[in-house]
């Protein structure tokens, strides 16, 4: 469908800033891309791969690895249940049956009227709230057969409160200009300034080079040693 | 939710009953941040020296000490970086995400305690795909913590001292719990583990550069080991299981939940029956057997209730207690079923890389399916050992790996023990011709 909308591309330059190499962004621009459209359009790889100079094959290649990403249109909602073990021993078959009896569509398809996408999924760490489900990426615990319908029914009347499938958390990383720590590039060489502390220590106790061996050596007892004059010279 | 924890002793889910306890002001009300303020007046190897001395187990399955995992980072190559592991996804394992929901400060506090200690230089906080609540939760607590000083430049007003944690997250792949794979995933590359040696990503890592990957859980125990003293965490539990844990208890029992036990001293028979835990199993039925550590541990049975939940004496027992998820069957589970749910997760999950994961998951997969179909052939069973030795050579435990990463032979410990103790339940569904 889209290429990045002005407000997404902003964005998606902010984050790639985040990261010392710009490839590291781009699952989290995938996930731009699929909050905008609802899915992972063909125009959107293209547009991520330029923002990345990286090619489109290369974008494609990571975006098919990942179950999240839709490469096709879905649901307003993608309803998946979980078939986990935990969930399998309390009853996940049996409301997966019924979700697929009462919608009346095949695990992985959509709805007619292109509300809901039906799927079972892996274990969504909700183990001890079995048998469990998401309705894009948002917990319904111990779900019975009737919670589902009543489910439904919220989603078709829109009165779930739950955002069309592609956004995920309500709340953006945001990190002010002048409270950055610094990005720090694989090229750099450089020592972090603060273990410049453990060398003040062990000048005041005339010792060599302690720090190259305590983060080396897993042995107690030098270590030791090296702990209690360094605490003793505080 | 009804994840509770026990009231004897909390070190990492004290905040879970509080509704504020995710909240900067929540946090700091009830003692955070004051870990890394002791830290900060403390020297780096200090910091470190006192995680040895807590002899804090990893607590994201593979259960490596984590101050000596943290002491392969070679001495002159910088940068050096932090990843860390909230891509929780084993099945039956559910701690991380209570942890990054409901506690968010404790672990950021506990990322910023580990880059002090260790000259970590940059944190990415890989949190999984799926967890859209965990996600916010992290991203409102890291804005606050930026806002107010404790994460980004000068961290708490220290001139030497800056760190950013930069939020990221996954997009549905098991794999990427595996710590190379997530660094491939936090690359932007298709999560894949990568060949072995080397063997510790903190060594070789992220970018190529020296990186420690640390679980969720074991990075938020950081702030009490630094308050406390590495001595108290270690006087907590037993000697290699030191501090506490949280299991999560899930299946056949009447109250499923979250606890956080001391490390070592409580036993299965404990946490499955007593009241203060999940309470027994369902009215009217008794134990057939129950998982110890994740989809990928071998089957423990009644007689192995009196085991302590303790690494050494799970390990020696043929099992592990991985990542704390205890799954509970009943008489009324069909084994069959239940291995053949076990398996279809790790065929599934296959990232594809290796063959005789690839392959052979899919093949177990296939085979069960068309047992529980009731078309399974008389030499079925036999092929089952089969495949599973091709994958996992010996079909013992600890397994041999024929791949790079564990995710293949994880796959044969169901089978292993299913067909072991449950071998009729296999044949019943045999068709007679083939048998």
């Amino acid at each position: 469908m889209a290429r990045l909308t002005p407000g997404n591309i902003t964005l998606a330059q902010e984050i790639i800033t985040r990261y010392p190499v710009a490839r590291s962004a781009l699952i989290p621009l995938l996930h731009l891309a699929q909050e905008q459209d609802g899915y992972v359009s063909s125009d959107a790889m293209v547009h991520i791969a330029e923002l990345l100079d990286i090619t489109p094959a290369e974008v494609m290649g990571t975006c098919s690895f990942y179950e999240m990403f839709k490469r096709e249109p879905v649901g307003e909602y993608m309803v998946n249940i979980c078939h986990g073990i935990s969930c399998h021993l309390l009853g996940a078959s049996e409301l997966i049956h019924h979700a697929v009896q009462t919608l009346g569509i095949k695990l992985g398809d959509t709805t007619e009227d292109g509300k809901i996408t039906l799927e079972a999924v892996e274990c969504i760490a909700a183990c001890t709230e079995a048998p469990c489900l998401q309705v894009n990426y948002r917990y319904r615990d111990k779900v019975s057969t009737t919670d589902f319908d009543q489910l439904i029914d919220r989603l078709r009347t829109g009165t779930a409160s739950i955002a069309p499938h592609g956004k995920l958390a309500r709340t953006r990383q945001h990190i002010a200009s002048q409270r950055r720590g610094g990005v720090s590039s694989p090229e750099g060489q450089t020592e972090p300034a603060w273990l410049a502390r453990n060398s003040v220590a062990d000048t005041d106790i005339n010792s060599t080079d302690v720090s190259s061996t305590a983060d080396r050596d897993n042995d107690a007892s030098d270590n030791s040693v090296e702990h209690n004059i360094s605490s003793s010279s505080l | 939710m009804n994840a509770s924890a026990s009231q004897d002793l909390r070190i990492i889910t004290s905040r879970f009953d509080n509704p504020e306890g995710h909240s900067l002001a929540g946090y700091i009300q009830s003692g955070g941040y004051s870990g890394l303020r002791r830290a900060l007046e403390m020297t780096p190897n200090q910091v470190h020296e006192e995680v040895r001395e807590a002899s804090l187990l990893g607590r994201g399955g593979a259960g490596f000490p984590a101050g000596v995992k943290w002491g392969f980072c070679p001495s002159e190559v910088w940068p050096r970086y932090l990843v860390v592991n909230g891509d929780e996804s084993e099945p039956g394992t559910y701690k991380d995400r209570l942890l990054m929901e409901r506690d968010p400060h404790q672990l950021i506090e506990g990322c910023l305690i580990a880059c002090y200690a260790l000259g970590l230089q940059q944190c990415f906080l890989y949190v999984r795909g799926e967890m859209a609540h965990a996600q916010e939760r992290l991203a409102a607590a890291l804005n606050e913590a930026y806002e107010a000083g404790y994460v980004g430049a000068n961290v708490l007003g220290a001139q030497d001292f800056s760190v950013d944690i930069t939020l990221h997250w996954g997009a549905g792949a098991y794999i990427v719990g595996e710590e190379t794979a997530l660094i491939e995933s936090l690359e932007g590359n298709r999560g894949m583990p990568r060949l072995k040696p080397p063997y510790f990503p903190a060594s070789i890592g992220l970018y190529g550069k020296p990186t420690i990957v640390n679980n969720v859980e074991t990075l938020s125990n950081l702030p009490w080991i630094i308050v406390n003293g590495g001595k108290s965490f270690a006087a907590i539990g037993v000697k290699a299981s030191t501090g506490t844990r949280v299991f999560a208890v899930s299946g056949h029992v009447a109250y499923p939940g979250v606890f956080e036990v001391p490390f070592g001293t409580t036993t299965f028979r404990e946490i499955i029956f007593d009241s203060r835990y999940a309470g027994g199993l369902r009215a009217g039925h008794s134990l057939k057997a129950f998982i110890p550590g994740g989809a990928s541990a071998p089957w423990f049975f009644e007689e192995h209730l009196d085991l302590p939940l303790e690494k050494t004496a799970v390990d020696e027992a043929g099992s592990m207690l991985g990542s704390g998820a205890i799954v509970v069957m009943d008489d009324t589970t069909d084994a069959v079923a239940a291995c053949h749910n076990l398996v279809r997760f790790f065929a599934r999950e296959s990232c594809g890389k290796c063959t005789p994961c690839r392959e052979g998951t899919s093949w177990l997969e296939k085979i069960l399916s068309r047992i529980l179909a009731g078309q399974g052939r008389s030499q079925d069973l036999d092929l089952l050992l089969d495949v599973c030795d091709n994958i996992s050579p010996g079909i013992q435990w600890p397994p041999r790996q024929t791949t790079i990463c564990p995710l293949g032979p994880s796959a044969v410990s169901p089978i292993a023990s299913a067909l072991e103790r449950f071998r009729s339940e296999f044949e019943a569904y045999l068709p007679e011709v083939a048998l």
